[in-house]
Formats: C-alpha cells, structure tokens, sequence
C-alpha cells in the first residue's frame, strides 16, 4: 500500500559562500518510510540534511506532510522533524537527563506526556538509564551517540533524520543503534538515513538516493545492489 | 536527592568542592561580626559578586562574550544618583528605575550587536562600554563630568536608612545570596538548559527547536538588569559616582573574578569576588611587590584550577568503586 508523502524536497539548492555545495535536490519520503541517502565524503549529504532542517543557507521547498515548511529550524521542529547531526551535537558538560529534557524542549516542562517520552527512550537505550546522571560528555561514542538518538525521540517526531551515526564508532555499536532504528521505524516513524558506510543503510532501508558532487544523481532499490561494483557504479555516474 | 553531611564528609571530592563556598561565606559573616575595615573589603566584593552573577549567566551559561556589562552598570549608578541626590527620588524607585532603562537599553543594542558572534561580539560590547564611558563624562549637565556625582543618599526604604557598615553588608550579603539563587534557579530551568546547549552549539540548539537569537537576547537583558543592580548598590554605599568607577577596569576586574571564581558555575562569583577582593589586602604588606606577587598567584590559580576555585572538588582524587 502506497502511503503519503511526508517529505517533499524539490530544487532544494545550498551554497556555502562562492561553493555551491547542493544542486537542485529532489526528493519524496513516504509515511513510514526508512530512506538512506549515500555517497561519498564531501558529496552533499550533509548539506541537503542542513538545507531540510532549515540551518543551511537553501534555494527551493521542502514540504512537510503537504505543507510547505519555513526556513526556520524551531518550525521545522514543532512540526515534527527531529535531527540527529554528524558528530552527535550532544551538549557535554550537562548531564544525559537534562540533554534528554532538551530534547523535548518544544512540549515545556515536564509532565505525563514527557514521562512518556522518557519511559520509551530509556526502554530502547536502558545503557543510558543508569546513566542519567553522569554528565554526557564523559560517555563513551556509542553512548552518546544513543543519547543522540534518545534526545532526538524525546520530541516526539515523526520524521527523524540521522546525519552519520555510525562515524567513530565499532560495528557492533553501530548496528545496535541503526537496530533500534529499525525497530522504531516498524513502529511506524519516518527514518532518513545519511551514511557514508553504504552496505549497513542498504540493509535497513527500503530505498536510497546517492548524492554525488552536490547533486542527488541515483535513486536505488537496495535489493539491486548486490556488490560493491553495483554502488560503485552509482557513486560514480 | 539531597547529600547527607556524613556522604560529603566521606567523599573528598564532595567536601574540597564545598570548602571554596565555605570559606566565602566564612569571610563574610566574620566581615558582619567583626566590623572595620573589612566591612568595606567584603561590602565591594559582594556588589562585584552580584555583578559577576549577572556577567556567568551572559559568558558562563550562554557562551557569549561581553566587555561591556559596565555600561549597564553606569546605567543603574547614574539612574540611582541623579533620581535620587537630584530628584529626590527614594533609593529603591531609583534602583527599579535604573534596572528598567538597562533593560530597554540591552534590548536595544542587544538586537544588533548579538547577531556578531565570537571576537566580533567582544569587540561590539567593548564600544558600547566606552561609549556609555564616555557619555559619562561628556554629559556633564546631567553626570557632572568627571567630578560626578556626590550627595547619594544610602540605603533605605521611607525614614528607615541602612546608615550603619555593618547593616549595609548584611543587606548587601542577602542581595548576593538572592542573586546567587536566581542565577542556580535559573540554570535548572528550561531557560536555563537551552542557554548551555546554545553555548555547545547553537546548530544543535535550533535543530531542538531553541530560538538561539531570542535566548541570547533574553540572557543579555537579564545579566544587564545584574549590572544595574550592582551598579545602583555601589552608589548608594560609596555615596558618590563618577565615570571612573564604571570604567573599564570594572569589566577587568569582574572577568577576573568570574574565571578565578569558576565560569559557568552558581558560587563561582561569590568566590571569586571574594577572593580577589581580598587578595590585595592579603599582599598590602608586601608593598613594591604587592602587584607581581597578586599577578602570579592569579596565574597559579588559573593554571591549578582551569575550572576556577569553585571547581577544586575536581581536582581531588576519584574515589575508587567499591567491589
């Protein structure tokens, strides 16, 4: 059954000073959707996330379940969009809790609903349960990166967009997290994937785009993909 | 959950960390009870620790740089003293009046200055503390030049004034210690939160949905309406003003503070105020060598507790895990 769009990207363009770093990126996730977006180092991957969420300098419309959203990142927030940046962003003198509060910024104070909230993070992450009084920045990277994620889910969002999760970490880390990922998405959240390491986005998702020089150049079916070779030939189109 | 005395006492890292406040609080209430000349010592410190608390929500909580927290200081002493020695106004309609004209004057120098970020920033508050500096002295029908302002009655609500040292501190120990637990009240709260995450990254902060530009804006008021504050305290306890009190040295003398205390934390202020508010009086005898001795233990301190006093409990040895 088709679903609908809950992300509409189209000639969605980012420039950092003289640099264009996106070029006319077009792009439609579907309700319940797990996308990846791939490509190499310095391709654009980074920037469409920015340009999306409303922190780059952006061309073009980006739709939100029909709705055309502001160049604001709080709007794009409130209307349910949640980042999860490259290199975590977790804020590191505060302690797991008060970073997990921050996520659910946009709700006030605390109350049933942000108990809730909490309740379910730390049902998924319960490393970060014992922790929640250590200051963050003393975790190790897969710890945070799991508070990353956590604080992200504490606003409640129906599209999550996650820039990178597995840079710096161990596999086994890494494949814990993009689990719990999967598990969230057949719960019925959004998921949009940038990864650089291809074959572990292809196992989760259920389509993925290749960015390449600031331009989305490919859309793919991952079942498609059975080698290196195959990707390759995308990346490199 | 609250400590319990026997756990502090127990842990090292606990009570080193709580002895820099104790010994704060100890010169104080040895400044109330033995009176002299230290009354006068401790009675600039805590008006500089009121100062320095507005100062750490700005550059400690926030992240953000200011050098020109004493316009907002020359803000509030001018406003007391002219309302008060040339209008006849009461000393605490003149305090409200002055903490109200800093805050539309941080409101409006705050909307374009704090879209500068960095070395830009500094430099942008640093005009605004001369150029109030220098209103100070120019606009000599109002401030009097640099002769200033004398005649500034003491503090007092109606008849009743706190004419004596003694009192005057004890006021004045209240004040700081209502500071210092805005300024903890605050860091707890939502506000609070969203000025240290914008002080980690100001991307992450707006991806949470914090609008980074209102929440600077917000924290540069409130740290102004502190320097007002300080700065109607030390009028009405000098008794005089002129603009060599509001001076630069005054922002010299608070980020010394703020760093020797501890950046960022609630007692650092209160610690550092004291601290180098007390350091000359301590080398006073060494005389010639009073400003090399005083200059090197501030970089002793600096290089021995980054985090500022207020962080010693840091430097203790962890204790290990029981097995």
């Amino acid at each position: 059954m088709t679903t609908a769009p809950i992300l509409e990207v189209r000639g969605l363009s980012a420039r950092y000073g003289e640099v264009v770093a996106l070029r006319d990126a077009e792009l439609t996730m579907r309700e319940g959707e797990f996308v990846a977006v791939l490509g190499p180092n310095g391709a654009g991957k980074s920037t469409l996330m920015r340009s999306i969420i409303g922190l780059a300098n952006a061309t073009g419309t980006v739709r939100f379940r029909g709705a055309a959203l502001k160049r604001d990142p709080a709007a794009v927030a409130a209307a349910g969009i949640a980042l999860v940046p490259e290199g975590r962003g977790i804020f590191g003198p505060m302690s797991v809790a008060e970073n997990l509060q921050l996520g659910a910024y946009m709700i006030g104070g605390r109350g049933p609903d942000y108990e809730r909230r909490l309740a379910r993070v730390l049902h998924l992450f319960p490393r970060l349960k014992e922790r929640l009084d250590q200051v963050a920045g003393s975790m190790s990277g897969g710890e945070q990166q799991m508070l990353a994620v956590g604080r992200a889910l504490m606003a409640d969002p129906k599209l999550i967009l996650l820039d990178e999760p597995s840079l710096g970490l161990a596999p086994k880390v890494t494949a814990e997290i993009l689990e719990s990922l999967a598990l969230l998405n057949r719960e019925g959240l959004s998921v949009l994937l940038v990864e650089q390491k291809a074959p572990l986005a292809l196992k989760l998702a259920g389509r993925a785009y290749v960015v390449s020089n600031g331009r989305i150049s490919a859309e793919i079916d991952p079942k498609e993909i059975t080698s290196h070779g195959d990707l390759a030939r995308y990346y490199f189109a | 959950m609250a400590t319990s005395p026997a756990t502090i006492l127990r842990n090292p890292r606990q009570w080193l960390g709580q002895l820099p406040l104790a010994f704060a609080v100890a010169v104080v209430a040895y400044a109330i009870i033995d009176g002299g000349y230290i009354v006068t010592v401790v009675g600039f410190a805590l008006i500089y620790a009121v100062f320095v608390a507005g100062l750490n929500i700005f550059m400690g909580y926030a992240g953000q740089t200011s050098f020109g927290q004493n316009a907002f200081a020359a803000i509030g002493g001018y406003a007391s003293a002219v309302l008060t020695a040339t209008y006849g106004w009461p000393p605490l309609a003149g305090i409200v009046a002055g903490m109200a004209g800093a805050v539309v004057c941080a409101l409006l120098i705050g909307m374009p200055t704090l879209r500068l970020k960095g070395h830009y920033l500094a430099m942008g508050t640093l005009a605004i503390g001369l150029i109030v500096y220098e209103i100070a002295v120019e606009w000599q029908s109002v401030t009097n030049g640099y002769m200033g302002i004398s005649g500034i009655p003491p503090l007092g609500i109606g008849s009743w004034e706190l004419e004596s040292d003694r009192a005057q501190l004890i006021f004045l120990a209240i004040v700081t210690a209502l500071s210092l637990w805005a300024t903890w009240r605050l860091r707890q709260s939502r506000f609070g939160r969203a000025l240290v995450a914008l002080s980690g990254s100001e991307d992450a902060a707006r991806a949470l949905g914090i609008n980074v530009g209102r929440t600077k804006l917000i924290a540069f008021v409130i740290s102004a309406m502190f320097a007002s504050l300080a700065g109607s305290l030390l009028v009405h306890i000098v008794g005089f003003i002129s603009p060599e009190m509001i001076g630069m040295n005054m922002v010299i003398l608070a980020f010394t503070m703020l760093y020797v205390g501890g950046i960022g934390t609630t007692t650092g202020p209160l610690i550092g105020a004291v601290v180098i508010g007390l350091l000359p009086e301590v080398f006073r005898g060494l005389k010639d060598y009073q400003d090399l001795v005083y200059g090197t233990a501030l970089i002793l301190i600096l290089i021995y507790a980054p985090g500022g006093i207020a962080s010693l409990g840091r430097l203790a040895p962890k204790r290990r895990a029981a097995r």
